[in-house]
């Protein structure tokens, strides 16, 4: 009997150990496979150089890593604020009958699955910005709007959930105080949401510069220095895609190194994601 | 005398403007966060339903056709390597994952170093990208174990990459069962082993049922971590060690060469409406869970 309980006890911390094993791994091999070709360009070549040409062994990746990150800025730009507006009505101000219509939509959103968000892009937002504003249409503008669309359920739905976290007599003091109801809103409920909100934000950010195979269609994917809104531009994760299939050898392993770097921004962006969680619920 | 009216007017006055600026102030923020909210609405109308009506009418049986060739794209192959690609994921995935949230919340003492440790790490898998997961897939399971771009190959990456899902549902399923339940089990003389099995985990089922089917969503609907290591052979395959592309997979293929517009229209569509049902029905059995309590 005693001896069974042990038993079990064993397997289920080596099944909780398991997660720990996934990330060693993914680590280990990340690394294998990626940082002897960083070694061979050159760390600064590699991270700092601005030229990537496989055929003339010149493995720059400073136009992808701002790539990464002006579409990533855009997608911020275009879904924060409608987000966290957003996630402000559903908190505060939805009619119950509306809410039971509106919350599972966002929930959707959430779920459809990237491919479908990149082919909605390809065939709608890229002929939109070509005829409206100019340029292909596989753009830096294109893709952010996508990633701005992606990030709107996970905005949504962790701003929401840290508003209605908020304890209802801030909201109830603020009232009592003579201000409107929006102003009570925006002005005691919002600033005391702020923590959760930013995690939010931060989650967003995670998946918009990790976000791949949607962004491949849209963005165009010139490897070279962004030079504006509406140019094509090329990030880090589609970088891997485009040359992955013919890459051979030293190619090769400067896109697994280019996944280490990405793999790099994700560490920080989970360990900020994190600290501003664990800031939120002492709040609370 | 006529002095005190004027000043009093003139206050009114100022009160009647600070009034008259609060509300248009709160009409402009309701408005703001109502066009949010409808914006929102609008980008799940237009996606879903574009999608909709642009491929249904390209629908048609022959894309269910056992054989997939360049004049017919069958998917019906694709969508059984989809299944098997969930079957191995979930074998993975399940016991890894429901055994390890046992871990953390039935065994795990309160403020354990170890236990914040399991979930730093378990957070930190579910932030990865899954092209990271894709190319992790190709480096360990297709090079290093030599099971070259397989069914089992890719039904591992995304077990891996949906294990934070199962881990967190199941670890909410089992904090909600009341404590009263264990005390009573306890009290009648169970063990701990007996206790989780017989009564813990059968009234967590509903919550952690809920975490499996998100996974089987996120799994259908992913394309950059199987690429990589189930490959992109449109054919049936014959053995969990064959290559086989998941519909997504497919569906960006066809997309990317834009060449069968038409086809793609319609996978499109299968692809998002199969994902669609199955998240709404995770997102209804964690509510009539939520309804029973």
């Amino acid at each position: 009997m005693k001896k069974s309980e042990y038993i079990m006890k064993a397997v289920f911390l080596t099944a909780a150990a398991m997660s720990v094993l996934a990330v060693a791994l993914i680590c280990i091999f990340l690394l294998k496979g990626g940082l002897p070709a960083m070694l061979e360009i050159g760390p600064v070549n590699f991270l700092l150089g601005t030229v990537w040409k496989p055929g003339n062994d010149l493995y720059g990746i400073l136009p992808m890593i701002m790539g990464s990150l002006c579409v990533t800025a855009g997608a911020i730009l275009l879904g924060v604020p409608i987000g966290l507006l957003a996630a402000v009505y559903m908190a505060c101000f939805c009619p119950k009958k509306l809410y039971k219509i509106l919350s599972p939509c966002v929930q959707l959103l959430a779920g459809i699955p990237s491919v479908v968000y990149g082919f909605f892009a390809m065939v709608v937002i890229v002929p939109f910005v070509r005829d409206f504003l100019g340029g292909s249409g596989n753009s830096m503008l294109t893709a952010s709007i996508l990633l701005g669309l992606m990030i709107l359920p996970t905005i949504i739905m962790q701003s929401e959930a840290s508003i209605r976290a908020v304890s209802n007599t801030c909201y109830e003091g603020s009232l009592a105080l003579g201000a409107t109801k929006e102003r009570s809103v925006f002005k005691a409920v919002l600033p005391a949401a702020r923590s959760g909100v930013m995690a939010g934000i931060v989650l967003g950010i995670g998946r918009a510069i990790g976000e791949t195979m949607a962004v491949v269609m849209v963005a165009g994917n010139q490897p070279r220095m962004p030079k504006g809104i509406l140019e094509g531009v090329r990030t880090m994760t589609t970088n891997i895609v485009m040359d992955m299939a013919y890459a051979t050898d030293l190619h090769r392993e400067a896109l697994i190194a280019t996944a280490v770097v990405l793999f790099g921004f994700i560490l920080v962006i989970n360990l900020t994601f994190n600290l501003l969680n664990r800031k939120g619920e002492k709040k609370s | 005398m006529t002095g005190s009216v004027v000043l009093n007017r003139i206050k009114d006055n100022r009160q009647a403007r600070v009034f008259a600026q609060r509300r248009l102030e709160a009409i402009l923020l309701r408005g703001l966060v109502t066009l949010a909210a409808g914006i929102t609405l609008a980008c799940f109308i237009g996606v879903v339903g574009y999608t909709v009506l642009r491929g249904l009418p390209h629908i048609h049986s022959g894309m269910f056709a056992l054989d997939y060739n360049s004049t017919n794209m069958s998917v019906l192959p694709s969508i059984l390597s989809t299944l098997l690609i969930v079957g191995v994921g979930l074998l993975i995935a399940a016991p890894v994952g429901i055994f390890g949230a046992v871990y953390l919340v039935e065994y795990a003492p309160r403020g354990s170093r170890l236990a914040a440790f399991f979930r730093l790490t378990t957070e930190t898998l579910s932030g990865i990208p899954s092209i990271v997961y894709g190319l992790f897939g190709m480096l360990f399971f297709v090079f290093a174990l030599d099971w070259d771009y397989s069914i089992l190959a890719g039904g591992f990456t995304v077990g891996i990459m949906v294990l934070p899902t199962v881990i967190r549902s199941t670890e909410e399923a089992l904090k909600a069962v009341p404590d009263s339940y264990r005390e009573a089990s306890f009290g009648l003389g169970a063990g701990k082993v007996r206790t989780i099995f017989k009564i813990i985990l059968p009234s967590a089922v509903p919550g952690i049922l809920s975490g499996i089917i998100l996974s089987i969503g996120r799994i259908v609907g992913e394309t950059a971590a199987l690429k990589y290591t189930a490959g992109t052979v449109a054919e049936l395959p014959g053995s969990l060690m064959d290559s086989g592309s998941s519909l997504a997979v497919l569906f960006h293929k066809l997309a990317g060469e834009g060449l069968h517009m038409e086809n793609a229209y319609a996978t499109a569509v299968i692809l998002l409406l199969v994902v669609l049902a199955i998240n709404t029905l995770a997102g209804w059995i964690a509510k009539k869970m939520r309804k029973d309590r």
